[in-house]
């Protein structure tokens, strides 16, 4: 592949995620450095995701670049029938890098095809937002140092959760990780991550319920549980209270221990947690920006 | 019924030169006649569907006058008769047997079965690679979920 795209979390190598994680950090300390005055990038959002672009148009304003392109598709020609094939073709013509979210999955390696410039996908679906679980690797940088020996607990909606899969996959390229996948019965992590674990020899184990074992957690990444997830009401209302971090669970919990959530949270993160040193999704958002920079930099070989 | 599989044989009956394909299983074979793109020839094909067979129940065989396959293009029915069986003829006889191998890669023939997939939404060459050969597994270039075997359908 000679054009640097970014579609999914596996099209990058261990190297290239360390790459990043140095070029974020480099744009924390800095984040202002013009690298892309004089270019235009096109930010297509076919479905509205108001902080996923907001978090690459801060990227890109802040390295200077401008910006074309539309915040959902019902203001755009797409609204009149155009095909994605159509729409990036033209897109492609007139900027030096598309960012894009679609509602479809597979959307974003298509255009990647069609398309004469890098392409960076924001979100194609249920299917794959890479660029999350890069701000998610440098939150966990940044917070423990290290991406080896980490015991790191996922919780809540894992079958349904595409960051948890990305990150899984991500994290799976380094020494020794620990996984606890902590889910009902109806949202457990997928067979097939489980093979690939396997494959790999990393150990997971997989609980109901995470009161009694919290305090061996490096990370705890929680997610939301959705109702409509469930095929039966009841078992929702069963275990929805489960699911929930409480501040009064952190007490013995390890001093490195970070709290992880993609956000929007509703309410599996209790409010009291907030104030709570270990609570880091608010800075977790914050990384996104540098995060975002480091991957267009990447993606345009500015750097 | 006697009667019938013999009338049967007769229509199918030997070919001069050209290809036997044999053991397609009966609901397939329209199938395999599009992916060969048979239905486009000039050249003279008969065939026979439902004709009793030890392995299948229910089999299907073409005969194609003065036409040979690509290794490539045949291995594209694989996917929906795995164990068909080709014979290459010259003058009557059989000059060489192959059987058909799915093959790493399947471009387009087959659908994903995600209907989220950018696939089913514009005109897209579908692609997988096969993660499985028994039972076939496929995974989709573009939204990168699986089509089981049992999931499988023609385009
Ligand atoms: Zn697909």
């Amino acid at each position: 592949m000679s054009k640097k795209d970014l579609i999914s979390i596996m099209d990058y190598s261990k190297e290239d995620y360390l790459r990043i994680m140095d070029m974020a950090a480099d744009f924390e300390e800095n984040p202002n450095q013009t690298l892309l005055e004089g270019k235009v990038v096109a930010s297509l959002f076919f479905e509205p995701s108001t902080r996923t672009r907001l978090s690459f148009e801060t990227a890109i304003n802040r390295m200077g670049g401008r910006i074309v392109g539309f915040s959902d598709s019902g203001s755009s020609s797409v609204s009149k029938g155009e095909t994605l094939h159509d729409t990036i073709r033209m897109v492609s013509q007139y900027a030096d890098l598309i960012v894009m979210r679609h509602p479809l999955e597979g959307s974003a390696r298509y255009a990647a095809e069609v398309s004469s410039v890098p392409v960076i996908n924001a979100g194609d679906g249920a299917n794959q937002h890479p660029t999350q679980t890069l701000l998610d690797m440098y939150s966990i940088l940044k917070t423990q140092k290290t991406f080896d020996n980490l015991n790191i607990f996922m919780v809540g909606d894992l079958r349904y959760g595409r960051t948890v899969h990305s990150l899984l996959m991500a994290l799976s390229q380094f020494e020794n990780p620990i996984f606890n996948f902590i889910a009902p019965e109806e949202l457990q992590m997928p067979e097939e991550y489980k093979i690939y674990l396997r494959e790999k020899g990393i150990r997971f184990f997989e609980h109901l319920e995470f009161t009694n074992i919290i305090s061996e957690a490096d990370i705890v990444y929680m997610t939301r549980v959705q109702k409509e997830r469930f095929s039966d009401p009841m078992e929702y209302e069963k275990v929805k209270n489960v699911y929930i971090l409480r501040n009064s669970m952190l007490k013995n919990t390890k001093p490195n221990m970070r709290i992880l959530h993609p956000l929007p949270r509703v309410n599996e993160i209790a409010t009291d947690v907030d104030q709570n040193e270990k609570a880091y999704y608010f800075q977790q958002a914050r990384n996104g920006v540098f995060a975002r920079e480091a991957i267009i930099s990447h993606a345009l070989n500015l750097k | 019924m006697k009667e019938h599989k013999k009338k049967l044989k007769l229509k199918v009956s030997a070919i001069s030169e050209g290809t036997v394909i044999d053991h397609i299983p009966s609901e397939s074979l329209f199938d395999v006649i599009s992916i060969l793109e048979l239905d486009k020839t000039t050249n003279m094909i008969t065939f026979g569907t439902n004709l009793d067979s030890g392995k299948l129940t229910n089999k299907a065989i073409i005969k194609v006058s003065n036409q040979f396959f690509e290794n490539d293009d045949i291995n594209r029915i694989a996917l929906i008769a795995p164990h068909a069986k080709l014979n290459i003829i010259r003058d009557y006889e059989v000059v060489e047997k192959k059987v058909v191998e799915v093959p790493d890669r399947v471009v387009g023939i087959v659908k994903c079965f995600n209907p989220k997939c950018i696939t089913n939404a514009e005109p897209i060459t579908t692609s997988f690679s096969v993660i499985s050969k028994e039972p076939i597994t496929l995974k989709c270039r573009y939204c990168e979920k699986i089509t089981h075997e049992n999931q499988m359908v023609i385009r």
